[in-house]
């Protein structure tokens, strides 16, 4: 994406690939996972929403978090995000951002964006100017008053209607998409903040066989440029993007591995899959 | 991008601006009275008047047809430019009072020695147009600050400014706030040394107010096509999700109820000299929730709309007030409820329907401004 606006000093010998040593505002992940979550706990009126939950995130890495109802899974992005701050144990983007004391809002800034299980974009907006809202820039007043959308800024959004597959549904309102097409603009929004970190809750939650099937190669798609975390219930979905699969079970993790391996565990057949 | 008029409707915007600031004064001033064409200065004044409304009209839609902010004491920030502006006023007078006094009659009237301290400089025209913004703008800010920090929204937030509004008309009503008590100002005598009441005069302040609310509308069109315009509209729908983008919405709201407050107070500076009085009861609730049924009349987020609904309720006021004054509030009303059940779009979106079903047109595109759907009262 719109990377090359920082780089490294030449000849240190660093800056290669995606490290930008100079930008405190950048998240770093030269010598470590992009998410570290270690030894988590979450209680509610003394229920353990989660327990000593430890998960680490590489970058570029596309993970599925699986589990029954009342995992942990919400509040594991919860805790991400900054909603929810956790009785105990550390939450680290990347080497220095410490997310159980960062503000909801510094957290999306500094790049974890999460799109919510309902979708909710602008419906009396166009899909164009959704987007445009969206974008990572200046919000403030004076330069949102006098802002100009920039050839570069247009390009990014064209290519972002390329991806969620709205090319073409720019001028249409946002109130008039189908309930798929909402979900897809909605990740076309986080996309738009540019952001290292995408959690999406159950994506594709109520969309038909055929928007189900689209999203995954969307999702697929952005994975590699992307570090993508999506917590699902749909198996069959899961199944057609998994690469590595976390299953939670009463707010811990309970197995991890590729899907085969998960789903031939004996302990996730006996909690997740009910026997 | 978002075009809120066609070509077709800027011609007729500004062919209708043309003929209520060119033509109808030089009819007033150029023929005499006996002419069948000579316009009269009731005429003049009457619609310099509503061109003073409708500006109210517009910062209404501003905020409540885009922001999603319904305001119920927006004839607070009118009323406080016109007193501002009305001192000035009274200064002018000088000491063609009844009393004959350096100070305004009813200061002499209670026995006051010498003037307050805000009235200090107010015999100058410039203070007095700083006041104008000022006063209306300042308190603006400093109640929308709190207001939008504590983020009281929606009917809450209405209710404060209806309150707030009443509050200060029962401050003006009392005697020693400095401000003539229920009686206001009056007996204006001249402007910038001319007399007030000439016909010149009369034709001048009615230009302006032309020229102001023509102003507005091309600086309120601007925002609301602007980023910021969009940034609105959001807020109105779906502020939590805005926030959630990274906007601090209570900023925007702050400055857009802020520009409201000052458009109305200059337009209250406009209306006062023309009227010739200024009181408490401009500050009455019952005004404020007047000003928000022009604007919905009209249409919201249409900005052409509230202007058209000031023109159309404080026309049939005028005639209803004379012919059935007793039946004028009942009519309001109901006309206020039928708007709302049929006409969620007001008049302006009635009148685009119409526009586009008429033969041999191509449908002009309606406005992208939709219905503020959250914003009812």
């Amino acid at each position: 994406m719109s990377d090359g606006s920082i780089h490294a000093l030449p000849g240190t010998g660093e800056g290669v690939g995606y490290s930008h040593p100079l930008d405190p505002d950048r998240v770093d992940t030269r010598h470590g996972p992009i998410l570290y979550l270690d030894d988590i706990t979450v209680s509610f009126d003394g229920f353990k929403a989660l327990n000593a939950l430890s998960l680490t995130i590489e970058r570029g890495e596309l993970r599925c978090i699986i589990g029954p109802n009342g995992a942990g899974k919400t509040t594991m992005m919860d805790v991400i995000t900054g909603k929810t701050r956790p009785d105990a144990g550390t939450a680290f983007f990347g080497q220095t951002f410490d997310l159980t004391r960062l503000p909801e809002t510094e957290i999306a800034r500094l790049g974890i964006g999460r799109k919510f299980q309902k979708p909710t974009v602008f419906e009396s907006h166009t899909v164009f100017e959704n987007l445009e809202l969206a974008m990572k820039t200046d919000k403030r007043v004076r330069p949102t008053l006098f802002a100009r959308l920039s050839s570069g800024q247009r390009e990014l959004i064209a290519r972002t209607l390329q991806t969620i597959r709205l090319a073409g549904s720019e001028h249409r309102l946002a109130g008039s998409l189908s309930h798929g097409q909402k979900q897809w603009l909605e990740i076309g929004m986080l996309l738009m903040q540019e952001p290292e970190l995408i959690l999406l809750d159950e994506p594709v939650a109520g969309m038909t066989d055929a928007e189900t099937a689209r999203t995954a190669e969307l999702i697929l798609e952005l994975a590699g440029t992307h570090s993508v975390v999506v917590v699902e219930h749909d198996m069959d979905f899961v199944g057609k993007i998994a690469r590595t699969v976390t299953v939670l079970h009463e707010g811990s993790v309970l197995a991890e591995g590729s899907m085969s391996a998960v789903q031939a565990d004996e302990r996730v057949i006996e909690v997740y899959l009910g026997r | 991008m978002t075009r809120l008029f066609s070509p077709r409707a800027w011609t007729a915007i500004f062919a209708v601006a043309a003929v209520l600031v060119v033509v109808l004064p030089a009819l007033h001033l150029a023929l005499p009275e006996s002419h069948p064409m000579h316009v009269s200065s009731f005429w003049i004044t009457l619609l310099g008047k509503f061109m003073c409304y409708a500006v109210v009209a517009l910062a209404m839609d501003l905020i409540w047809g885009y922001t999603g902010i319904l305001s119920l004491g927006q004839g607070l920030f009118f009323a406080l430019g016109g007193y501002a502006f009305g001192m000035y006023l009274m200064r002018q007078i000088g000491r063609d009072g009844v009393y004959k006094s350096d100070l305004p009659d009813f200061m002499v009237f209670l026995d006051w020695k010498e003037l307050p301290w805000y009235w200090a400089g107010t015999d100058s025209f410039l203070w007095a147009a700083v006041l104008v913004v000022a006063v209306p703008g300042l308190l603006a800010l400093a109640f929308g600050f709190f207001a939008f920090r504590s983020r009281i929204k929606g009917v809450y937030f209405s209710i404060i400014t209806q309150a707030l509004t009443y509050a200060a008309m029962l401050a003006f009503f009392r005697n020693d706030m400095g401000f003539g008590g229920n009686n206001g100002f009056t007996d204006f005598k001249r402007i910038l040394g001319l007399p007030i009441t000439s016909p010149e005069m009369r034709t001048a302040l009615y230009v302006l107010s032309g020229l102001y609310l023509l102003g507005a509308l091309v600086f309120a069109r601007w925002i609301v096509t602007s980023k910021m315009g969009r940034v609105l509209t959001a807020i109105r729908d779906q502020e939590s999700r805005l926030m959630f983008l990274g906007y601090r919405t209570r900023s925007y709201k702050l400055v857009i109820w802020t520009i409201a407050a000052a458009m109305s107070g200059i337009a209250g500076a406009l209306y006062v000299p023309q009227v010739g009085i200024i009181n408490p009861s401009e500050m009455s609730p019952a005004n404020s929730i007047e000003i928000a049924i022009w604007a919905a009349v009209g249409g919201r987020g249409t900005l052409v709309g509230p202007i058209l609904g000031a023109f159309a309720v404080n026309g049939a006021k005028t005639w209803f007030t004379v012919a059935y004054p007793e039946l004028w509030l009942y009519f309001l009303g109901l006309l206020f409820v039928l708007v709302t059940l049929l006409l969620p779009r007001g008049l302006a979106g009635l009148a685009g329907t119409v526009l586009r079903r008429l033969p041999g047109r191509t449908a002009a595109k309606p406005a992208t401004a939709p219905v503020a759907h959250e914003a009812n009262p």
